[in-house]
């Protein structure tokens, strides 16, 4: 029963508030950085209108480039590691016994702290002298020397930061599996069982194909995300060596703040938004197509 | 004959596939376990390595190379912290003031919004619904720029207020799809029976509807509080004065702070100990939130 009468007008009171936050704080910066990245601006002097040249200036800017590249190589790698990863583990802990659900437990862990908690232990625990990796590695001799893990190679570096995001959040796609795994009803793998088909038979043509929708979602889930990576960078390898290890956030921020070259840092912002909001399309698509 | 001999045959050959499987599944069964507990130790080693160096003394925390365990407790790198630069707790002050607002202007604006798009005949409810959840297309990343400008203008650069905006901002779309679903789950008959005990609409919001979602309110707070607590982008930005920083700003800038020849590891720890603890804490505490708020937030 809705509130007869004054009901649409006492929706509109209610819903005003909300309305009114995102107006202000997400759709008026969105219409401004548009603004913005037609304009030469800095913040000591007034916008001057530059056209296209911000554009221009990106497509010419080999940084941008280097970082975009870097930035799409991050994430080609990190997903699958993240989605095969996290599709064992929840094979392995989805059935609901005393060990695994603590299993279950403790992998989500690091999942709730923050990125730049996550990111200084790392950095810790990857450092040439002090860190517990190099002395590992030292102690079960699989190095003679300890490694420099950033600031000398960008690929190294890479690969510090991604073993420390999937500790991070491996157990975010594994939470979301084993809910998929869980919701599929027993009886079709009774009868399968039945058929003699062996667990990876089983796997392969029952588990995998009727969880593929949430595959699919946290996949882009996980694009997303890695598209915007910037904490673990900047706090891990802060770019180095020569921004060579800067992601495309990373870029945007140095123009925008440090360098303070606000008409530029919103033209970026605005590339990195298209290329974002090309992934969520994809990503509804996706969803309401598997859903049907 | 040969039909029976033929059966028999295949008989033995199932039994006997039979007992290789079990053989297989018995092993597979600790095998597994083996497996879960060689997991758990991977994800746990470096958060407790991490807590228990962060315990070192000051002298150990230099030793080369680097021990694993502590040998002696010690509160030297504690110490450290506590009085670093503007000292501690105004650190934990502001990053727990910003998560606090940010939690309250979450509820504040969502909580009439989801009760709006459940029960009231709102003309253009759905493109209202789908503008409030503006922030999921446009990443807070790439507003960045635009939202320091317009919060220079405003004043709000450099306050406690300004930041739990932002993290309000970014948390907003699913803090509303939680209060919308869990305000249409609420059976109509409850709301039907206040309005025969003539309640308004807003005494219907306070007395039915409240205690009725009180699952949704721990969710979306729970998730205010961790996405506040822990945002690192949008606090280096707004926040350029050492008595704003909250605690992930005030670990990067320690992240420089160099003691004996290198960083202060130490104290690094020990900063990365404190801000953990409400995470895992609130973690321990709400496991059940988090499973549905994860799994109602990503997956529908």
């Amino acid at each position: 029963m809705y509130w007869t009468g004054r009901g649409k007008a006492l929706g509109l009171l209610y819903l005003a508030p909300a309305v009114v936050f995102v107006a202000l704080f997400t759709a008026y910066p969105l219409l401004q950085m548009v603004w913005m990245s037609f304009h030469n601006w800095s913040i000591l002097q007034p916008a001057k209108w530059v056209g296209a040249a911000n554009y221009l200036k990106a497509y010419n800017d080999r940084q941008f480039w280097v970082s975009l590249g870097f930035t799409l190589k991050y994430t080609i790698y990190l997903t699958p590691i993240l989605m095969i990863g996290g599709f064992l583990i929840a094979l392995l802990v989805a059935p609901n016994t005393w060990l695994r659900r603590v299993t279950r437990g403790i992998v989500f862990v690091p999942v709730v702290i923050g990125l730049s908690a996550s990111s200084l232990l790392w950095y810790w625990l990857f450092s040439y002298r002090n860190g517990l990796v190099n002395r590992f590695l030292l102690d079960v001799g699989i190095v003679e020397k300890p490694i420099v893990w950033f600031g000398e190679d960008a690929d190294r570096a890479l690969w510090a930061v991604i073993i420390s995001i999937v500790w991070k959040v491996i157990g975010f796609g594994m939470l979301l599996f084993v809910a998929a795994i869980q919701a599929i009803p027993q009886e079709i793998n009774e009868a399968t069982m039945v058929d003699g088909a062996g667990y990876w038979q089983r796997v392969w043509r029952i588990t995998l194909p009727l969880t593929a929708r949430t595959i699919l979602v946290v996949t882009l889930f996980s694009i997303i995300g890695s598209l915007l990576a910037f904490d673990q960078f900047f706090l891990m390898t802060a770019g180095q060596p020569f921004n060579q290890t800067a992601t495309s956030v990373f870029w945007l921020y140095l123009n925008s703040f440090p360098y303070l070259k606000l008409g530029y840092g919103a033209t970026l912002s605005l590339i990195l938004a298209a290329i974002i909001l090309a992934c969520t399309i994809v990503q509804m698509w996706l969803s309401r197509r598997t859903h049907a | 004959m040969t039909t029976v001999s033929a059966s028999y045959a295949l008989q033995g050959r199932q039994t006997s596939r039979a007992l290789l499987r079990d053989f297989w599944d018995g092993r597979a069964k600790y095998l597994a376990g083996a497996v879960c507990i060689a997991i758990c130790a991977i994800m746990l080693a470096p958060l407790v390595l991490t807590v228990l160096s962060s315990f070192k003394s000051t002298i150990e925390q230099a030793a080369l190379p680097p021990t694993y365990f502590t040998h002696a407790i010690s509160l030297d790198s504690y110490a450290k912290l506590w009085s670093y630069q503007d000292g501690l707790l105004v650190y934990v002050f502001n990053s727990a003031a910003t998560a606090i607002l940010a939690i309250v202007f979450s509820l504040a604006l969502t909580i009439p919004a989801g009760y709006a798009l459940a029960r009231f005949p709102v003309p253009g409810k759905e493109y209202f619904f789908v503008f409030l959840l503006l922030a999921l297309i446009v990443p807070y990343q790439a507003l960045i720029t635009p939202i320091f400008f317009m919060f220079a203008k405003l004043k709000l650069t450099n306050t406690l207020v300004g930041l739990a905006i932002v993290h309000t901002a970014i948390h907003i779309p699913f803090s509303l799809y939680i209060m919308r679903n869990s305000f249409d789950a609420v059976p109509r008959e409850l709301e039907e029976a206040a309005v025969i005990d003539g309640c308004n609409s807003w005494q219907a919001l306070v007395k039915i509807y409240l205690p009725a979602i009180r699952p949704a309110i721990v969710t979306v707070s729970l998730f205010a509080f961790i996405t506040s607590w822990n945002e690192f982008l949008a606090a280096l930005v707004i926040m350029n004065r050492g008595s704003t920083f909250t605690l992930p700003l005030v670990l990067a800038a320690a992240r420089q702070e160099t003691s004996i020849g290198g960083t202060d590891w130490g104290m690094l720890q020990a900063g990365v100990t404190i801000s953990i603890i409400p995470c895992v804490l609130f973690y321990l505490l709400l496991q059940k939130y988090y499973v549905s708020g994860f799994l109602s937030g990503v997956v529908k």
